[in-house]
């Protein structure tokens, strides 16, 4: 399982290393949120400041969609999916797989935003050994409950419109606990990180195991 | 053809008198309440509502759908089955939601509140109302019916955070009023007030039944009905098949209906 978790995570990074999807598309798409964000609530009266954490994490869980879009376009093209099965790879090893690759592009995305949100928002980093942890918890819950569900609206005619109903209320948690904790790591609000980290920690080994037991059937067919 | 049979009539009629008991109860028996005088009445609709909803109805939905992803005991049956309780769970966290606002700016003077309850149960129609998408895509039923089944099962994940949220953090919703270990066996709500909230969690469950077999009937005779329209098709198919052997006239074939 490991070892073919291994070899699915390589090649997507691989096929996103080369094709650059991420890098000249979602990065600048996830900058530009930011950039909305801050045309919509005036910057001049600190609203941005205060609510940096939020906007932060509104911006990667949109930017996860299309991570996880791009995670299963990869896999229609030239009858990859037929391939996949084909290759008597194990289904939890390629949940886990897909889910890292994902888990590995978001918090490359996150670590630019964050740089982002400190210039544009002019939010100090606070504590950042918080703020880090935050992402790789928070990361792993979005990777993994995003590739469940990408793998359910993967291969229907109407995928693009399915995945973002499906996965952004099962992320709601996600972003309240973030949007928290992250409050507390860059200091904006005073508060309590913890209580949201174990909410975070809980959450991401919630759809890790649902996803290694549900990968198999999701993948036999179709 | 039709959805009824002579237990579903006898079902209906228990289903409306319960009702009407229920009303009469809620609305004329039981006393108005100390500090929220009649709007206290909602109660005796929002409890079994939202019992209705969330444990009955996704409850169903969910081990339907397990049923359903267990290869011995796959079949339509389980998979109809968690497809009619989730359309009258969504139906009924709805009337949850609206018949709370109600109560909400009745007693805490707004309609909504970003309370964990609130928001939870918000979430869970959402959910809810995503997994109804998922069985409506346009694919092959098989691998619909299982994807939704997998959407069912990881929905339901939220309903005991619903259920808990009162007690996780600090609410302006009061705690369950009958589902809690303390209050079942020493309970706050005494009298003709509990008589009506139990009564009326009988009569929404007996409504519950009804509907949700009226709309498994339904969901039946849709599939016949597509499988006949099927069988049908290709018969007057075959039938095309034979009659090209007899000498047909050019403009016959290509008459409108013989275009598929």
């Amino acid at each position: 399982m490991w070892r073919d978790a291994g070899l699915v995570a390589a090649k997507d990074l691989r096929v996103e290393a080369r094709s650059r999807v991420a890098t000249n598309q979602v990065v600048p798409f996830a900058v530009l949120v930011l950039i909305l964000f801050a045309f919509a609530l005036d910057p001049d009266r600190g609203i941005l400041a205060r609510a940096a954490a939020g906007l932060f994490w509104v911006t990667v869980l949109f930017a996860a969609v299309l991570a996880v879009q791009r995670s299963f376009a990869i896999e229609a093209d030239g009858g990859a999916r037929d391939a996949l099965r084909l290759s008597g790879l194990d289904g939890a090893g390629v949940f886990l797989g897909k889910a890292a690759a994902v888990a590995v592009q978001l918090v490359l995305l996150e670590a630019v935003l964050a740089v982002g949100v400190t210039v544009l928002y002019d939010v100090p980093l606070h504590d950042v050994a918080l703020l880090a942890l935050v992402c790789v918890l928070a990361t792993v819950g979005i990777a993994a409950a995003g590739i469940v569900y990408g793998a359910v609206a993967a291969g229907l005619r109407v995928r693009d419109t399915l995945l973002p109903l499906l996965v952004l209320p099962v992320l709601a948690p996600v972003l309240l606990a973030a949007t928290r904790a992250s409050e507390a790591a860059l200091a904006t609000v005073p508060g309590d990180a913890w209580p949201w980290v174990r909410l975070l920690a809980v959450f991401a080994a919630i759809y890790t195991v649902f996803g290694v037991v549900a990968f198999g059937p999701l993948l036999e067919e179709a | 053809m039709t959805t009824a049979s002579r237990a579903t009539r006898v079902l209906g009629v228990l289903a409306i008198a319960s009702l009407a008991l229920t009303a009469w109860l809620a609305l004329v028996v039981s006393p108005p309440d100390v500090n929220q005088k009649d709007a206290v009445r909602l109660l005796y609709l929002h409890v079994p509502t939202a019992w209705l909803a969330m444990y009955v109805s996704f409850g169903v939905t969910t081990l339907a759908s397990i049923f359903y992803l267990w290869r011995r005991t796959r079949s339509r049956f389980w998979d109809l089955a968690a497809g009619a309780s989730a359309e009258v769970g969504v139906l009924f966290i709805a009337l949850t939601l609206a018949i709370g606002s109600i109560w909400g700016r009745a007693t805490w003077g707004v309609w909504w509140t970003w309370d964990a309850r609130l928001t939870s149960t918000a979430v869970l129609l959402v959910l809810y109302l995503g997994y109804l998408a998922v069985r409506r895509v346009p694919a092959d039923p098989e691998v619909r019916s299982k994807r939704a089944a997998i959407v069912a099962i990881a929905a339901f994940v939220d309903v005991p955070i619903v259920h808990q949220s009162v007690e996780w953090w600090r609410t302006l919703h009061q705690p369950a009023s009958l589902l809690d270990r303390q209050r079942l066996f020493d309970p706050q709500i005494k009298g003709t007030m509990a008589l009506a909230l139990v009564v009326g969690v009988l009569a929404f469950t007996l409504l519950y039944s009804w509907l949700l077999i009226h709309r498994f009937r339904l969901a039946r005779m849709e599939e016949l009905a597509d499988e006949r329209q099927l069988a049908d098709a290709l018969a007057e198919r075959r039938a095309e098949g034979g009659e090209a052997d007899a000498p047909v006239q050019a403009e016959d074939r290509l008459a409108p209906e013989a275009v598929p």
